[in-house]
């Protein structure tokens, strides 16, 4: 049997990083949207993310990890060209990390300094994460328009960010503070479509690649179905956000999942615009791939580890079903 | 490479890995130790032991805090200091730090989830598993780590393919000659380290509330695992000085200070290395001491550094890192045993053992950065013995980005410490009667 190793492995770390995106976008959206709660609410949202943020953040060490063992060339590539975004977003993950355990064990002013740190924490990674992105998918070009535009993809990651940690925050809790989780998951939906569609916009314009690919008659016409569903998805969020504020019927996990299939269909469509490089116009996956006996080593790992950490992901996800309650760390 | 930014990068990774491993190394083996806990509460019922597991889970989710961060500092850092590393050796290096992402991280985040929120969602028996997860998760990804590291000091079982270095036969990449000694001393070493912090913190709870009938308990269970512990790792760590003077003779020679290849070396007990000189100033030696200790014959022959100049590791930190480590593995087993005797039938120890034992909390900490310091300065200046160099593996950060995110990262460790004790030292002082 003759697999094509180096595409699977793409496959399966952009299925990391989008897992990734999705679950740790959550709870640092929450994260970022704790200043505009008050200190009741504060418990309740952190209660909501307590149980999974670090198996969350795991998925970025696993992203990372097949980056290194699949393509370890260009990890030193990617890696070294972000050394200070990716420092600053583990200064972010740290402080944050850490501020799960400092807040609910400090007392006075230090509780006050902790919970500004996990929210400055939460915001620095989240803003890391985007300027990453925006620096990765144009190629690490210098140029003044150049940082710009990954400064405008650090903003609208931010965006996506708190519109996950807001939905995620409409499953999770009732009453009061439900309420203004959808008055904050509108602001975000907001926030994300002007960022999308500026990304979307200003991408072909600073890549020339992106554009080749996207501007290809007719192949253009198929691939509008893309920024057609994610107008559906981003709709589906405003909708259900709506019905429930009015408590008209609907489900409470609709805004979530409107804005997860958001994130899908941007990542499927930065998937494309990228592919088959992995280090952009540089490195395709073919050129940076490692040797076919480390590889198959992983994917024998992968294929018998997968199942059981699906399982007991969903174990997890089960125990913790229903509305968050307070008192979690008690 | 300027030989300015390689140290720079040096120590940035000396640092962060040497903050990461504080927390791992405690985590490890008090893991197990709160399985203990819990355990004898679904046994007995009694509350105090819920209460004892309860507090001691605070300081354990506190410490996994600390090390879940900092090692996704490390996963990163691989790529951004040392580029040549991955490109030489990732053939190997990826897929075993794969495995541990894979069998390891998502296991104990997971079960952690469960362990410290679930107790009252999940039946007992349930806990009890998701307990026993997370300590098999830490011991797992333990297992991963150092077999990487062992074959970072004794390759083994990699060919080369097409001018790559690629895995030959993975259980002899895995299971290299340094792997069962370096596992089961850093294991040893764990379970110390976790068991002075409870006997050390209890202390501390006992001098300020000496009725503490919790405390007196973990005091208990903390020295009688030192106890034994101490001993075995004694042992170990001789079965393991052998190996490395098999597969890594210029680690030891830099351990024992010996320059010159001689016959009848003579043992160094305390002395100020000079590097630059190559001698020993103010040397107390017992004569063919070495040569007895490593050969067991008075007239061997022991090779000194000249024998691997240049490519030897510097004496001075290796020589006084192994003399902190074992003074410490001696004071550990002397307080051990002679906790462990003075609080035998439930007595309270005296207050000056207690107030030794608190001051001794760190003690494995301690210890376990000066053997680390021993091994990875000892196999200086390879970073995979024979195959590559630390020289050749740095990449291309310029000075002022490292010297940026090393202030970085040094702010936030050192806020992150401080408020580790902090929280630490309160959260003993309080007791279960919190």
């Amino acid at each position: 049997m003759n697999l094509d190793l180096p595409l699977i492995f793409a496959a399966l770390m952009g299925l990391a990083i989008l897992l990734y995106v999705v679950l740790d976008g959550y709870d640092l959206g929450v994260g970022m949207l704790m200043p505009a709660a008050d200190a009741r609410e504060q418990e309740l949202m952190v209660a909501s993310i307590g149980p999974f943020w670090d198996a969350n953040e795991t998925w970025l060490v696993l992203g990372v990890g097949i980056l290194l063992v699949a393509f370890p060339v260009a990890h030193g590539i990617v890696l070294g060209a972000l050394y200070l975004p990716v420092a600053a977003m583990l200064i972010g993950l740290m402080l944050r990390g850490v501020a799960f355990e400092f807040r609910v064990k400090a007392e006075g002013w230090h509780r006050g300094l902790w919970n500004w740190l996990f929210w400055f924490g939460s915001f620095l990674a989240s803003f890391a994460q985007g300027l990453m992105l925006g620096r990765y998918v144009t190629g690490f070009h210098p140029g003044f328009g150049y940082y710009l535009f990954a400064m405008l993809v650090g903003a609208s990651l931010c965006g996506g960010y708190v519109l996950l940690g807001a939905t995620w925050l409409i499953l999770k809790t009732e009453g009061a503070l439900q309420k203004k989780a959808l008055a904050w998951a509108r602001w975000g939906l907001l926030w994300v479509a002007l960022g999308v569609a500026l990304v979307s916009l200003a991408t072909p314009v600073v890549s020339q690649t992106v554009q080749a690919k996207w501007f290809d008659f007719p192949r253009t016409l198929a691939l509008m179905l893309l920024p057609l569903a994610t107008l559906v998805a981003g709709w589906r969020v405003w909708a259900s956000t709506g019905r429930l504020k009015r408590g008209e019927r609907e489900f409470d996990w609709m805004p979530f999942a409107a804005a997860v299939a958001i994130f899908a269909l941007a990542f499927a469509g930065l998937a494309y615009s990228l592919f088959p490089y992995v280090v952009m116009d540089r490195m395709t996956i073919w050129e940076a791939a490692a040797h076919p006996s480390a590889l198959k080593f992983v994917l024998a790992g992968v294929a018998i580890v997968v199942p059981f950490l699906i399982a007991y992901t969903a174990f997890a996800y089960r125990v913790f079903r229903g509305k968050a309650r307070a008192g979690l760390y008690e | 490479m300027d030989a300015d930014v390689l140290l720079l990068a040096r120590a940035q990774f000396g640092l962060n890995i040497g903050f990461h491993i504080l927390f791992p190394s405690l985590t490890i083996g008090l893991a197990w130790i709160l399985l203990y806990f819990r355990i004898r509460y679904a046994r007995s019922g009694d509350p105090a032991w819920l209460a004892t597991y309860k507090l001691w889970t605070k300081v354990f989710a506190l410490s996994f805090a600390m090390g879940v961060v900092s090692g996704i500092t490390m996963s990163f850092q691989f790529g951004t200091n040392w580029p040549g590393f991955m490109q030489k050796v990732g053939n190997i290096a990826g897929p075993l730090l794969a495995y541990e992402v894979l069998t390891a991280f998502f296991l104990e985040a997971t079960f952690l989830g469960v362990m410290l929120f679930g107790m009252n969602r999940v039946p007992g028996w349930m806990h009890i598993v998701s307990a026993a997860m997370v300590a098999l998760g830490t011991t797992l990804s333990a297992f991963w780590i150092l077999a990487l590291n062992s074959w970072m000091h004794t390759p083994a079982g990699q060919v080369m393919d097409a001018g790559q270095i690629i895995a030959g036969d993975w259980m002899r990449v895995i299971f290299n000659p340094s792997f069962s000694f370096r596992f089961t001393h850093m294991m040893l070493a764990s379970g110390l380290t976790a068991a002075f912090v409870i006997a050390g913190l209890s202390a501390w709870r006992l001098l300020r509330a000496s009725e503490d009938v919790s405390a007196r308990g973990t005091l208990r269970t903390g020295l009688v695992l030192a106890a034994v512990l101490a001993p075995l790792q004694m042992f170990v760590g001789d079965l393991h000085g052998l190996n490395t003077l098999e597969h890594q003779p210029a680690k030891i020679a830099a351990i024992e200070a010996l320059w010159e290849t001689q016959k009848g070396a003579p043992l160094v007990l305390f002395a100020v290395p000079d590097d630059d000189r190559r001698r020993n100033d103010f040397a107390i030696e017992i004569p063919k001491g070495a040569s007895l200790i490593l050969k067991h014959d008075g007239d061997a022959e022991v090779k000194g550094i000249d024998a691997f100049a240049p490519d030897a590791p510097p004496v001075a930190p290796v020589f006084f890192a192994f003399r902190v480590m074992v003074g410490l593995g001696t004071l550990m087993l002397v307080l051990g045993w002679g906790g462990t005797w003075m609080t035998r039938g439930g007595a309270l120890p005296p207050r000056w053992l207690l107030w030794t034992l608190a001051g001794s909390t760190f003690a494995g900490w301690i210890a376990t950065l000066a053997g680390w310091i021993v091994t990875e300065i000892g196999r200086q200046p390879w970073l995979v013995t024979g195959v590559l160099k630390t020289a050749e593996a740095a990449g291309g950060a310029s000075g002022a980005q490292l010297g940026a995110s090393l202030t970085g990262y040094i702010i936030t460790y050192a806020v992150m410490l401080i408020a580790y004790f902090v929280v630490l030292t309160h959260l003993a002082g309080k007791g279960t009667a919190a």
